[in-house]
């Protein structure tokens, strides 16, 4: 199989980690290799994050280059702005439609972009949650990255059953049924 | 036991450790190392501690490997020059248990301020150096550092780049082995680096290094893989797996042990490939060496000697490969903050409006550098903030420093500033140093130090009072301050720098993202009150957001009711209520 290249991006905070050990692990039982890199560090301090996923037969190389990913997965959307380039002609973006301004913005420096979703639906394939209220709905708003991945993974090559399975596996005990539900929120929605 | 397990590079650099045996660990953090020692404390088996810095850490190792265990110090890149006094010596020395320095580069410069090479430090200290390519070379070559630690006399350097140390992938668990525990004997020749002594090592450092290149030829840790003979690459680390990428089909020789090289392997493979180039990122190290043999090869003259290399990049340099890509969008850019109630940022905010210059150090609060805070006018290295300002009040005299103070974290202060700020006592100083006290390491993500009263190991410790440290120091004017309350720290920063004498202003505040640490209140808007004028805006609080019509919110999720924003509100439209 041809190494697939997935990219989480989103805001230092947002628990972008949760995710990449979720798919860490599903491409682990599916028997594939597999390389996730990301950078510690001042990323934590509410700056840009970005993490690579890749799996396949072999992997050599842990990052995903510019013009190769196959699935982009935005937790923010002026993040999947930023990252959009990376994206394969053929590729989608899963993003979630939140905003958070940057310090550029806060201060007054810069403009938050508008019609983001819009312009980029004009160059990219699109899906865009409102993720956030989609976890509230179950009660707990910090679920809203599992929701987005749940978009993101129908997008990919693993079963319904196996995405259950790790994420059981994956996230502490007493929330698993939450992460659960927050997952199918995302993979069973249109 | 064949469990196969995905891992950080640092988490498997930690497992290598354990499984070769090693007892104790000593580190200070720096990324993008912390991880190392942070996973070597869940093996209950090993000693692991945070040392005061690298020096201190290189040395405890260095006494354990006496002792007669195995032993490991881990620090990232410019931590190996602080460590790197006993490091030159310990090189003469050599080991009696075997010893490891694990040394994190960071090229890309994600969190540093140099992109130095620490291969070109081992050259000059003469210690050899492997350097792992994936998370399970990791494990592997860690266990093999110690192996030829002992087989050769030698402290060896386990290179990691920010990427490799930072990337995850499966590696395959083995037991650990049986503890290495050596009876300790009194060894003067060896162990007293005076000259006599010192003299007859460095023929055994020699005789020792040219041994390990002649044996290089047939180590496990160095791979020639023959394919397509018509284009050779010689690589190490990282930077193999994009060759590997980009030219699955090419011959590569990857080198495991990248000093001392080993001549002849290179001689062998150079002779049977038609094009030969060197892929290493940062120096040309290997480049240099194989031209000095009269090896054609083609290197830095295409690849750059700054930052993370790509696929792409050897693409355009090797293939001229011009494809395009879709251009980037012109964003505002995210660069990271200081959080929302960080306590650094009252401390900024109080010397903006003051117009101080702060003479800057390493730490989150090197933030207070950039807008909108806008005060450190240096960065150097670990401690340089007090010793600089001393510098400066030397060259220009005491009124030049008057709207000037130092700044320095606990940590940091623990780190190197102690030593700084006795000389700034010894010779008679008139500086103000501000010890931005927020009980804890935060910038590596929360790390003990000595005074913060937790070991690595989790277990209570002595706290070491930086308030009487200083006071002991013989200083007259030290005072500590709450970091949130603007007004006394206005005043007290007015008064210390305008004295002939040397001050210490201690503020207190914790970090926020402490563990167990409270925050009982957030802070709201009362809009009918709110006249616009933005002032609140003014230190950066990424919780607050214009709304169109000028008025303020306040993210709830994000504030943690530091009141910093209520205090610059001149009308009463901020106020803390219970979260």
């Amino acid at each position: 199989m041809q190494t697939k290249n997935i990219m989480i991006v989103g805001v230092g905070g947002q628990g972008t980690l949760l995710t990449s050990r979720i798919l860490g692990g599903i491409t682990q039982d599916a028997g594939y290799d597999v390389k996730l890199s990301e950078v510690h560090g001042m990323a934590q301090r509410g700056g840009s994050v970005v993490t690579f996923v890749r799996y396949g037969d072999k992997v050599a190389e842990p990052i995903v280059e510019e013009g190769c990913a196959d699935v982009l997965i935005a937790f923010e959307r002026l993040e999947a702005l930023r990252f959009a380039h990376f994206l394969k002609p053929d590729g989608v973006l899963i993003v979630n439609n939140q905003r958070i301004d940057p310090i550029t913005v806060v201060t007054g420096a810069m403009e938050y972009p508008d019609n983001i979703i819009e312009d980029l639906s004009r160059d990219y394939t699109v899906f865009a949650v409102d993720a956030m209220a989609e976890a509230k709905k179950l009660g707990n708003a910090k679920t809203f990255n599992v929701v987005v991945l749940g978009v993101a993974a129908k997008h990919m090559d693993f079963s319904k059953e196996a995405w259950l399975s790790v994420i059981e596996r994956t996230v502490p005990s007493k929330t698993v049924e939450l992460n659960q539900k927050a997952f199918l929120m995302g993979y069973e929605s249109k | 036991m064949s469990e196969t397990k995905i891992m950080l590079g640092n988490e498997a650099i930690a497992r290598g450790a354990y499984e070769a045996g090693v007892k104790v660990s000593a580190a200070y953090p720096g990324t993008p190392s912390t991880e190392i020692s942070e996973s070597i404390v869940e093996y209950e088996e090993i000693y692991a501690e945070w040392s005061p810095n690298e020096k201190v850490a290189m040395e405890v190792a260095i006494g354990a490997s006496i002792s007669g265990v195995r032993a490991m110090a881990s620090m990232k890149h410019v931590g190996v020059n602080v460590a790197s006094d006993p490091l030159y010596t310990v090189s003469y020395i050599g080991v009696n248990g075997g010893l490891v320095l694990v040394a994190a580069d960071d090229p890309g410069l994600y969190s540093s301020q140099n992109e130095q090479d620490t291969r070109c430090i081992a050259r000059a200290a003469l210690v050899p150096v492997l350097e792992p390519s994936d998370s399970q070379e990791a494990k592997d070559f860690m266990k093999y550092a110690f192996d030829i630690s002992e087989k050769y006399d030698t402290p060896v350097i386990l290179r990691t780049t920010t990427r490799l140390s930072h990337s995850q992938g499966p590696v395959i668990l083995e037991e650990r082995a049986e503890p290495f525990d050596l009876p300790y004997e009194r060894n003067f020749a060896k162990n007293v680096m005076m000259p006599g002594n010192a003299k007859g090592r460095h023929v055994h450092v020699e005789n020792r290094m040219n041994q390990m290149a002649e044996d290089g030829y047939s180590m496990p840790v160095n791979k020639v893989e023959y394919n397509d003979t018509s284009i050779g690459f010689i690589t190490s680390g990282i930077p193999y797996q994009y060759v590997k990428e980009v030219f699955p089909t090419a011959s590569v020789l990857k080198l495991g042990m990248v000093y001392p090289l080993p001549r002849k392997l290179i001689e062998e493979f150079a002779s049977k490939v038609d094009t030969l180039y060197v892929v290493e990122e940062l120096e040309p190290v290997f480049e240099e060496q194989i031209k000095s043999w009269g090896i054609k090869v083609i290197g830095k003259e295409i690849f750059t000697k700054q930052g993370e290399y790509s696929a792409t990049l050897l693409k355009k340099a090797i293939l001229k490969d011009t494809a395009e890509t879709r251009k980037p969008a012109q964003v505002p850019p995210r660069p990271p903050i200081l959080c929302p109630g960080c306590p650094h940022r009252s401390v900024f905010s109080v010397l903006n409006k003051m117009k101080i210059h702060a003479a800057g150090d390493i730490g989150c609060y090197t933030l207070g550098a950039v807008a909108p805070l806008n005060v450190i006018d240096t960065t150097v290295c670990m401690g340089a903030s007090i010793s600089t300002l001393h510098g400066m009040e030397k060259a220009k005299g005491k009124d030049f420093i008057k709207n000037w103070v130092a700044v320095i974290g606990d940590s940091t202060f623990m780190h190197t500033g102690i030593n700084s700020l006795m000389n700034m006592v010894y010779n008679k100083s008139t500086g103000t140093v501000m010890i931005l006290d927020n009980s804890i390491t935060a910038m590596t993500g929360h790390q003990h130090n000595p005074s913060t009263g937790k070991t690595l190991m989790g277990e209570t410790a002595p706290i070491i009072d930086i308030k009487k440290l200083c006071e002991a120091l013989g200083i007259q004017n030290v005072f500590e301050v709450n970091a949130f309350d603007t007004v006394a720290l206005e005043k007290i920063i007015r008064e210390e720098t305008a004295k002939d004498e040397l001050s210490v202003i201690i503020t207190k505040a914790p970090c926020i993202l402490i563990k167990g640490i409270v925050f009982p209140d957030r802070c709201v808007t009362i809009t009918d009150n709110c006249k616009k004028c933005g002032m609140c805006l003014k230190p950066g609080c990424p919780a607050l957001t214009k709304n169109e019509d000028g008025t303020i919110s306040i993210d709830a999720t994000m504030c943690n009711g530091c009141g910093l924003c209520m205090q610059a509100c001149k009308f009463g439209a901020i106020e803390k209520v219970n979260r």
